[in-house]
């Protein structure tokens, strides 16, 4: 089994995991490929990589949706796949929210959609109703709109109400696959920061899958690189952009800030490493020319 | 000559009661005129339920106008004799790949319009070949769409719809589901049929970077073009964009900023060799003077 001590404060480990679709056909594939990494609690994770890089199908093992062909994954120090544990349990555990989650969207009102989790847990009235409003609140979500239909929400709203879906579970680990995709500025900038609000009042561990560097370097801590079903890298956002051109390299967007830092310096002017929003490279503009 | 021509078109979606009742409901579109030359490149910017895509529903009659009147190539989308020419003339593209691939191979699914329009089979081989190659997926060809990425599907329903030789191409947020790669090859792609193949393109996106480099840029809100102008027209005006909840390109963003900070600036700046270059100019326009 897992090699040496787990420590308490880790969330998630997985050690060595691979997954490969179509075992043992002609077609087989591996679409992960001896991942190892752990996420220590309270943590805000970005991952990023080319569509079939394998985000995705790490993503769905972290809730036992996929079942490794090797390697292990533990959750809050259990592995989950042993015989001990209740896979339906690591369920609750993990809240994992699929791209388009508003598609998932199926009850006659916003409050029944929000309460189908925790009723499924099997908690009292009382309890439903309490994280209910919780999970509401938590997303901006109007109390007016729990008797309403979701169908009848604008698309940045049903998102947030299928958010509030997985949350009202209070898992301790939320994964989200794009949860900003298709909304138009003002939607994305809304449900982003409703989640890292929520991460930072409930100390939630958070793992955000985003195409959006500029969103990833604006809420994550750290960012889990994955590249051909291996990972690439695990570091701090400061580290990563520390040498961006390794993200380059393998072809990942980079926010047009730091590639911006990256011609200056070429140019001669050097601003430093680790430039990656609007007012920071601002901001070291004007101390070079001494405006500041 | 223009391809398109919008004249105060107005539209109000119809929304009934349960006893069947029409209910009034704010309209979608409030008087748009809009011409568009043969050839231009648009981008439609607007936030969610500012009415782009009800007005790109009208440009091959998906929609008929409640009030007003669309022409395309002069004919006119409310007479139903002409729809199918019209389709062939404008073809459209929306967001979900999914939602519009059918067949269980790439080429079958390419040739589903050329199929229906009664081609001869030479006729579709030829068209569909050169459309799959055009966009890249020739290779793909016997391929299952299912098994593709997301640009390589969204390729697909553009392959789909430009076996069909439209004039215009209007694309609905096309690049939203993708990753960055995969917007990249649709826009090299989208810009490379409106450059070389002269068709006309309407792009409706929320990407600003999109929309650079683009010949004009309309900005909707509540149903009105309120913007209509060249990319550096548009995103020089921080302040309006912002109003109505829109962003601008990080460059822009920080010419702001730094225009904010009391720097003499350039406002029109919207790409990063300009930004470099600007920024180059200000470090030896504020050069300590000793």
């Amino acid at each position: 089994m897992c090699r040496g001590v787990v420590k308490i404060n880790r969330v998630i480990q997985t050690d060595e995991l691979t997954h490969k679709y179509s075992l043992g056909t002609p077609f087989e594939s591996t679409a992960v490929d001896g991942l190892s990494f752990s996420v220590e609690k309270g943590e805000f994770i970005g991952i990023i990589g080319h569509t079939g890089s394998g985000k995705s199908t790490l993503i769905q093992h972290l809730n036992g949706l996929l079942k490794p062909t090797d390697g292990y994954v533990i959750i809050n120090g259990r592995d989950i796949w042993s015989k001990k544990v209740n896979i339906k349990e690591i369920r609750f555990e993990v809240g994992l929210v699929f791209q388009y989650s508003e598609h998932q969207l199926f009850e006659e009102t916003v409050f029944k959609d929000i309460a189908f989790g925790p009723k499924n847990m099997g908690l009292s009235q009382e309890e439903i109703e309490q994280r209910v409003l919780d999970a509401a609140c938590a997303m901006g979500i109007d109390e007016s709109w729990l008797s309403r239909s979701p169908f009848d929400l604008s698309g940045g709203e049903k998102r947030r109400v299928a958010l509030a879906g997985v949350i009202s579970m209070r898992p301790t680990v939320l994964i989200l696959d794009e949860p900003a995709a298709g909304l138009d500025p003002q939607g994305r900038k809304t449900v982003l920061s409703k989640i890292s609000q929520y991460h930072k009042s409930s100390g939630i561990t958070v793992l955000l899958i985003s195409h959006s560097m500029d969103d990833i370097v604006k809420y994550a801590d750290k960012v889990l690189v994955m590249e051909n079903g291996k990972l690439h890298s695990f570091e701090t956002i400061e580290k990563v952009f520390s040498h961006s051109h390794n993200l380059e390299k393998i072809g990942l967007d980079l926010p047009q800030t730091t590639k911006i830092a990256m011609r200056l310096k070429e140019k001669g002017l050097d601003l430093g490493d680790g430039l990656y929003t609007v007012s920071k490279l601002a901001q070291k503009f004007l101390e070079r020319i001494g405006k500041v | 000559m223009n391809i398109i021509e919008v004249k105060n078109l107005s539209y109000s979606y119809q929304h009934f009661d349960d006893e069947g009742n029409l209910i009034e409901s704010a309209p979608a579109l409030l008087e748009i005129n809009l011409d568009i030359p043969k050839g231009q490149f648009v981008a439609v910017l607007g936030h969610n339920g500012s009415g782009k895509s009800t007005l790109a529903k009208h440009l091959n009659g998906i929609l008929k106008p409640t009030k007003g009147g669309v022409c395309v190539n002069k004919m006119d989308v409310n007479d139903e004799t002409l729809i199918y020419d019209i389709r062939q003339t404008v073809g459209m593209v929306f967001q979900n790949p999914d939602n519009q691939i059918v067949a269980s191979t790439v080429e079958e699914d390419v040739a589903f319009a050329p199929e229906n329009l009664g081609l001869e089979p030479k006729e579709i081989r030829l068209r569909i070949d050169k459309a799959m190659k055009t966009v890249g997926i020739y290779e793909f060809r016997r391929h299952a769409p299912h098994r593709l990425s997301g640009g390589q599907k969204q390729r697909v329903a553009i392959a789909g719809v430009i076996a069909m030789e439209p004039e215009c191409l209007v694309l609905d947020e096309i690049t939203a589901m993708l990753d960055p790669k995969g917007r990249k090859e649709i826009m090299n792609t989208v810009e490379k049929l409106n450059r070389e193949k002269g068709i006309t393109v309407i792009l409706i996106t929320h990407y600003m970077e999109e929309a650079v480099n683009s010949d004009r840029v309309l900005v909707m809100d509540k149903g009105r073009i309120i913007m209509d102008g060249t990319p550096k027209q548009i995103f020089s005006r921080v302040e309006t964009l912002k109003n109505v909840g829109l962003d601008v390109p990080p460059v822009t963003e920080l010419m702001h900023l730094l225009s904010q900070s009391g720097l003499k600036v350039k406002n029109d700046v919207i790409n990063e060799e300009e930004c470099v270059e600007e920024l180059l100019r200000l470090t030896e326009l504020y050069k300590p003077t000793n």
